[in-house]
């Protein structure tokens, strides 16, 4: 499947990418898989989710934990622990 | 039920103007309660604050939590603003008020909201360094985890 990436603050920063459409193997089946499947494109990848139990994930703009699936998601966005307020 | 009024902006909010708005018309409230977070000059180390954010979820997470805090509460108003882009050392950044029937519902409704806004809402902050030193983004703390879990036991 086609998946819309979105990244905020530093997953963002260390990526270098704000956004990115990437086709995805149908190995990766939960947000768990996506995040060991990105880890493994290249260096900044690895930098960003060194830890990725740190690591959040939004589906559809919707908090979701890591062994939620992934099929059908139109966006899903990749952040740290937030710091708002 | 009450809508919540939410809204995510860079530029400052007037909080007696958001009071007023909340109030006005009404007789059944007996309590107002507010909180604004302002952005600290850390003893003059800090030049200004970045807030990012993620553009309509920050929205949406915002309108649950103080959904759920008019559920939870009775609250009979509530308002949660909160500003992104860069803020300095004085500036707003937030602004929460509840308002209720009596204070308890009130104090505990403007509480709610901000310890689930601070873990749960798509902000994220920058420091941006006095000495011009490249900015480091600011780490959740435990302290706002164990502020939010307290609800839980209630």
């Amino acid at each position: 499947m086609k998946a819309n990436l979105i990244y905020f603050a530093w997953v963002r920063e260390r990526i270098g990418k704000m956004e990115e459409e990437i086709e995805l193997p149908e190995t990766v089946v939960t947000v768990g898989d996506l995040l060991s499947h990105l880890k493994g494109l290249g260096e900044e990848y690895e930098t960003a989710l060194e830890y990725p139990d740190v690591i959040r994930v939004a589906i559809n703009q919707e908090h979701v934990e890591h062994d939620e699936k992934i099929a059908g998601a139109r966006e899903i966005g990749i952040f740290p622990p937030m710091t708002g307020g | 039920m009450t809508t919540p009024t939410i809204r995510v902006q860079s530029g400052d909010f007037d909080l007696q103007t958001e009071v007023d708005a909340l109030t006005e018309g009404h007789i059944d409230i007996g309590a107002v309660v507010s909180f604004v977070g302002l952005c600290r000059g850390e003893q003059g180390k800090l030049s200004a604050l970045e807030l990012e954010h993620y553009p309509g979820m920050a929205e949406t997470e915002m309108r649950r939590i103080a959904d759920l805090a008019i559920r939870r509460f009775s609250l009979i108003g509530a308002t949660a603003i909160h500003r992104f882009g860069r803020i300095e050392p004085g500036q707003n950044i937030v602004l929460v008020i509840a308002t209720a029937a009596h204070r308890q519902a009130a104090f505990d409704g403007a509480n709610f909201i901000m310890d689930f806004l601070k873990t749960s809402a798509p902000f994220w902050k920058k420091e941006h360094a006095a000495d011009g030193t490249a900015g480091e983004w600011i780490e959740a703390k435990d302290a706002d985890d164990t502020a939010r879990d307290k609800w839980r036991n209630l």
